[in-house]
């Protein structure tokens, strides 16, 4: 259990001090992976560096399992932090060890045996899925190669709490489900307490089953993943939320949508929302079927899959062509079957 | 005999060559022991500018300030002026003040400084994510240094010891002047005040390809440990 109790954190800076974290309160259970999301800035990692003494809070106290680790010193410190590992956005490995003696590194501070310790690096190397590659030098692998280092590294210990500092904003989108996907996998096998700080709502979508979104040193939203994607109320929230599962707020997609405004003036384009199980029920059909005067043609559609798998969001994008009474009663009717319903105007 | 002659460069029967080959020998082991010397104390003093770099306690940076003091004035003194300003430390530390060992002292008085300084260098430029994953993971503050500092530096570190062996080389023949031996007073003594030529160049050849092969040496062993 990791809980923040009333943090702040002042920066004295040249142009003044910076308030990077004010009033934070937050708890994160055990075996959860909560997603903290925002700009850079908005403090997020200043928050969760307080977490292995990284950062020390100006005002209030940081406690995991009761232990207050923001009034920790010296061997006390050193000790907790051994029980949580971290990875980074830029990796943070040595170039002068190999992918075994960068995994075995934490193990060396600790005074393990060294044929014990190698024994454990391999092993963890098999874990991330690089089990051949153990005697290259980081330089050697890609960038999602780096990272399942980073990764086996921050294992090593047998951490309770693992902290990912925007682990994957320096890689592709290919490299970073590869690595999500290792995360993913990482917290079915160990059950750790996984922290997540990210700028993408992609990672959270992905892994996170509980999120908070932060911004100026605030948390202005949190809860469980499926509620905050499927009912955002913050401004920043619903922008963000948008972002990840709004395919159609691309450049084509828009032109397309100005074109048939202009050509069927006498239609609407219009953006259903379908939540959970809605998903599977065929409410076009029942649309159809209900107004055969209507013409219903599908531009664009999309499914967003929660880590949570009970929660899911479509999106689909239509136009409907008839008289404007057909067009309002057959809106009326999607949100009948609880479709959340957008008319696309051209702007 | 005239010794303002071109020719007077190639009378190689004038020279002799085991006078040549210990001189070498002697400029070889003057200039190794004070770069072993100056690379312990160069490490140790650039690592106490490092660590008491930036610090806010004011006694840290009191410290830092005294030890940079330090650094810069015998960074600062000419070399010639050096050996004699140290002739009084070099009799009590060697009990002589001529010969190849009582070189070093003043050898290591004017590079250890100035390897410091490198040192230092070195060690800001090792990426702080490193530190700070290090730190993260429980190390503490020695392992910190011997575990990420010494070795994510080390080619920064060889390189900035072969210039200063490099430097080092050209100070010896200097102290060879004054009679610290090897092939600065060979050149000096055999060559120069005894009209020979020849002895001069052949001094200058050698002592290039000591340079060269320190130089060479530096180079492949910063290839060899630097994996990035």
């Amino acid at each position: 259990m990791i809980e923040f109790k009333d943090i702040s954190k002042t920066f004295q800076t040249a142009d003044g001090p910076v308030k990077a974290v004010q009033g934070v309160n937050l708890k994160i259970a055990d075996g959860d992976v909560f997603g903290i999301v925002g700009f850079s800035g908005a403090g997020k990692s200043t928050l969760v560096r307080m977490l292995n003494g990284l950062e020390t809070p100006t005002e209030g106290s940081v406690f995991i399992n009761d232990i207050e680790i923001s009034k920790l010193k010296g061997k006390d410190l050193r000790e907790q932090r051994k029980k949580i590992g971290m990875i980074f956005q830029h990796f943070n490995l040595l170039w002068s060890r190999t992918v075994l003696e960068n995994i075995e590194f934490p193990l060396e501070l600790i005074g393990m045996d060294k044929t014990e310790r190698i024994k454990k690096a391999q092993q963890l190397a098999e874990l991330v899925g690089l089990g051949d590659r153990t005697h290259a030098y980081p330089s050697q692998l890609s960038g999602g190669q780096k990272q399942r280092v980073g990764i086996a590294r921050a294992l090593a210990n047998n951490p309770d709490i693992l902290i990912s500092d925007e682990a994957t904003s320096a890689l592709d989108p290919q490299t970073t489900d590869e690595v999500l996907d290792l995360l993913d996998d990482i917290n079915q096998k160990l059950n750790l307490t996984i922290v997540i700080i990210t700028h993408e709502m992609h990672v959270i979508r992905r892994l996170a089953n509980k999120v908070a979104v932060m911004e100026n040193g605030k948390i202005i939203e949190e809860g469980l993943v499926s509620d905050v994607f499927t009912n955002p109320k913050q401004a920043l929230t619903k922008r963000f939320v948008n972002a990840e599962v709004d395919t159609n707020q691309t450049p084509d997609i828009k032109s397309v949508a100005k074109d048939l405004l202009q050509r069927y003036p006498n239609g609407q384009l219009i953006q259903l929302r379908f939540h959970g199980n809605q998903v599977e029920n065929p409410v076009v059909e029942q649309v159809i079927k209900s107004f055969p005067g209507l013409e219903l043609s599908i531009l664009e559609g999309s499914i967003h899959q929660l880590a949570d798998k009970n929660a899911t969001i479509g999106t689909l994008f239509i136009q409907l062509l008839g008289t404007k009474e057909d067009i309002e009663a057959a809106v009326k009717l999607f949100n009948e079957l609880r479709v959340e319903t957008k008319v696309i105007t051209d702007e | 005999m005239s010794s303002s002659n071109l020719t007077s460069y190639f009378r190689f029967q004038d020279v002799n060559w085991p006078n040549v080959w210990s001189a070498a020998w002697e400029t070889v082991w003057m200039t190794v022991a004070s770069v072993v010397i100056v690379a312990i104390l160069g490490i140790l003093l650039g690592l106490l500018l490092y660590e008491t770099s930036g610090s806010k306690s004011k006694a840290v940076k009191g410290l830092n300030l005294i030890v940079a003091l330090f650094v810069n004035i015998f960074r600062s003194i000419p070399f010639i002026i050096l050996i004699v300003l140290l002739l009084p430390l070099t009799q009590v530390l060697v009990g002589a003040i001529t010969g190849a060992k009582a070189a070093i002292p003043s050898l290591v008085f004017s590079a250890a400084p100035f390897y410091a300084r490198l040192v230092e260098l070195a060690f800001h430029e090792v990426d702080s994510g490193v530190l700070e994953a290090a730190e993260a993971m429980g190390a503490t503050k020695w392992q910190v240094i011997f575990k990420v500092l010494l070795p994510e530096s080390m080619p920064a570190l060889v390189s900035g010891l072969t210039v200063t062996a490099i430097s080092l080389i050209g100070y010896t023949a200097m102290a060879g002047a004054i009679g610290a031996g090897g092939l600065g007073q060979l050149a000096y003594t055999d060559g120069f005040q005894s009209y020979n030529n020849t002895i001069t160049l052949a001094a200058t050849v050698v002592i290039v390809i000591i340079v060269f092969a320190f130089q060479a040496l530096g180079d492949f062993a910063v290839k060899k440990i630097d994996k990035r």
